[in-house]
């Protein structure tokens, strides 16, 4: 990969963590009423697939769905804005969190019903097919959605339909607190994708690299009509499952466990791998920071200063045009 | 040959007097039809999908011969997975394409609420509008034959509680034709609810397209003593009932809803204001039913206007029983809507 897409994507998860971050330390004041999910550790997946992605690919996500949508190229303003329920919102304030979207770079929406996602991006992969536009779909979901219905049925059809649509499973081990043993028989999500007939991989979802590489060959299949693809990244989040807390120690994910993952921390990882290849210095470093420090400024100032719907919308878009 | 076509084929022809008044007649099953091998034909971005739309027997004729006559990626069979062919389908609606999904039975609908209730029916409300839904789901109820309680509900009650959604429900081949071309271009996600029973009714059809305002209803019969609002294949039973009741000296003025949600307010207020007293007739179970919500809206908005309490003629709480016997019970006839109206006009 070219030095500047190695660059671009790590700017991309360091600008997911520090957007995170910067959320996770302002949802204490309560003015982001709305359920949050964080992405902080996860950042690798969404950033190595999001990389080889043209403008107008679609991607569908969920309920932890700010990754995706920074990584796709989400306008980050309109995103702030969104978790402040602001009228200025993605969504004019109506969606939350939970339901970023931005039809400019193919974002079509995010669900917060798990599984919910995987058939409206077959969906649109079957309109890709039909259209002959050569527009990628990539449905990101976690390991819980592999739980769903939705899953098999929507892997199933996308095979005997031969559609143009990436299935990236984030499997973080962790459907709330219900671990991924307790939940799904035999081991690998990306077994049921391979009986379903697709090319399907498991691979280091904290390494980007790995990810990167994986998801190129994927879309690439689907460009050239040869799809559907799936890819298992096994990862891990660092916050609990919803919120700011942390649900780690008694009666909760093992300190160990924890302590392990966060020791892979994918950002740290690629920093390391960057610099020793010499690609990043500590100056290119310093700026990277400040630019997304300015940014991040910028986009909560907007979203802070921005006004909040009028009760009058209330019963607009029920129906479309 | 499948039971419900049994059932059908035993049914006397029912002929329902349209506004329109061509020289050409057609079942509702072919009125269908050609709305949608006409709709395939104007318009590349509809595409047609469901279990069985491309076999012989073509969802009771109303697709047959369609996949040989356009491309085979744009009419064609599905797995069986209700819940994420409607997903499937919102998901090509909202890249620009215009989805017609079939259920040959409305009881399978209950397996695809997640995707219908939670994602089609909410997404323009939860992104203020910024990409659209435009996708019809065909489903079909039966009625008869042993149908049971998994092969014959009619469930559009439970789905007007459903934000987002429309619900058409066409009883003449007239309708069916006009609303199925307004369900295909309208930019929501449209509930087309067809009875069994009506497939083989006849009515005048005009060759070319048009279409037919959703939320708006049609008087099928003048009247001035009580008014019968009927909905989908109820109203042929309305309108035996109100032949029945004009030979007794009582004039009864049938409505036809045509769409549920959004429903025709003015034409039921009109109505009653000339009659004085509201009877509905539905296909489904009692609670919660499309009449239940007509009279509720006729309480708030007609109070003033009714002689006599309004009366919901609706097959009991009850699911459908297999039993001959026990299905003769359970179903409404044209015989209770007369009693319902003979009582309502002459007093008990």
């Amino acid at each position: 990969m070219e030095k500047d897409k190695l660059i671009e994507m790590y700017r991309i998860m360091k600008l997911i963590r520090m957007i995170e971050q910067r959320i996770n330390d302002e949802y204490k004041y309560d003015e982001i009423k709305t359920p949050i999910h964080l992405s902080i550790g996860q950042e690798a997946v969404a950033a190595g697939v999001c990389i080889h992605l043209r403008k107008d690919d679609y991607i569908f996500s969920t309920h932890r769905n700010h990754a995706q949508y920074i990584a796709k190229g989400g306008d980050i303003r309109k995103m702030i804005a969104e978790l402040y329920l602001r009228k200025t919102g993605c969504a004019h304030g109506r969606g939350g969190s939970m339901h970023l979207i931005d039809t400019d770079v193919g974002i079509l929406g995010s669900t917060a019903i798990v599984g919910g996602n995987i058939p409206i991006g077959t969906g649109t992969a079957l309109a890709s097919k039909l259209l002959k536009n050569g527009r990628v779909t990539v449905v990101f979901f976690g390991d819980g959605a592999a739980d769903e219905g939705t899953f098999h049925e929507s892997l199933n059809f996308a095979a005997i339909k031969k559609l143009p649509v990436v299935y990236v499973c984030e499997n973080n081990f962790y459907a709330i607190n219900s671990h991924q043993k307790a939940r799904q028989a035999g081991e690998g999500i990306y077994k049921w994708a391979e009986r379903y007939g697709m090319p399907a991989y498991q691979v280091d979802g904290n390494d980007v690299l790995e990810v990167s590489d994986y998801a190129q060959k994927a879309i690439e299949l689907c460009r050239n009509d040869e799809g559907p693809a799936f890819i298992e990244c096994l990862t891990y989040r660092w916050k609990g499952h919803i919120g700011t807390v942390d649900d780690v120690g008694e009666g909760y994910r093992p300190r160990e466990e924890y302590d392990l993952w966060v020791s892979r921390c994918p950002i740290k990882r690629f920093s390391e791998y960057l610099k020793n290849e010499g690609l990043l210095t500590d100056e290119l470093e310093r700026k990277m920071d400040e630019e997304i420090n300015k940014l991040t400024e910028d986009a909560f100032s907007f979203a802070q200063s921005s006004p909040k719907p009028s009760p009058d919308e209330l019963l607009e878009y029920v129906y479309a045009d | 040959m499948p039971w419900t076509t049994v059932q059908v084929e035993k049914l006397e022809n029912f002929f329902i007097k349209d506004d329109f008044a061509g020289d050409r007649i057609l079942t509702y099953r072919d009125a269908l039809h050609e709305a949608l091998d006409q709709s395939l034909a104007r318009d590349p971005r509809v595409f047609i999908m469901g279990e069985g739309v491309d076999d012989v027997a073509g969802v009771f004729g109303t697709t047959k011969g369609l996949k040989e006559k356009y491309e085979a990626d744009r009419v064609f069979d599905t797995p069986i997975a209700e819940n994420s062919l409607t997903g499937i389908a919102a998901g090509a609606a909202m890249a620009g394409l215009r989805p017609v999904l079939i259920h040959a039975r409305m009881d399978f609908l209950l397996l695809s609420f997640d995707q219908l209730v939670n994602h089609a029916s909410k997404w323009s409300y939860m992104f203020a509008g910024q990409v659209k839904v435009p996708m019809v789901i065909r489903t079909i109820s039966a009625r008869g034959w042993g149908s049971g309680a998994q092969h014959s509900q009619c469930i559009q009650g439970m789905l007007m509680n459903v934000p987002g959604l429309k619900i058409v429900a066409p009883a003449t081949p007239y309708d069916a034709k006009g609303l199925m071309i307004s369900a295909i271009i309208d930019n929501n996600p449209v509930l087309f609810v067809e009875h069994r029973w009506l497939h083989k009714t006849t009515g005048h059809v005009p060759e070319e397209l048009y279409s037919i305002p959703i939320g708006k209803g049609v008087i099928r019969r003048k009247g001035e003593d009580v008014t019968i609002v009927a909905i989908s294949y109820m109203l042929v039973e309305a309108l035996r009932a109100a032949e029945k009741l004009q030979k007794d000296g009582i004039s009864a003025e049938v409505v036809d809803l045509r769409s549920l949600k959004p429903f025709d307010g003015e034409i039921i207020l009109e109505s009653v204001a000339k009659t004085g007293r509201l009877l509905i007739a539905d296909t489904g179970c009692k609670t919660g039913s499309v009449a239940s919500e007509i009279a509720a809206f006729a309480a708030e908005n007609a109070f003033h206007l009714l002689k006599k309490p309004v009366k919901r003629v609706c097959c009991p709480d009850t699911p459908t029983p297999t039993s001959d016997v026990l299905e003769k019970s359970f179903y409404r006839t044209d015989e209770d809507i007369y009693n319902e109206a003979v009582k309502m006009v002459n007093g008990e």
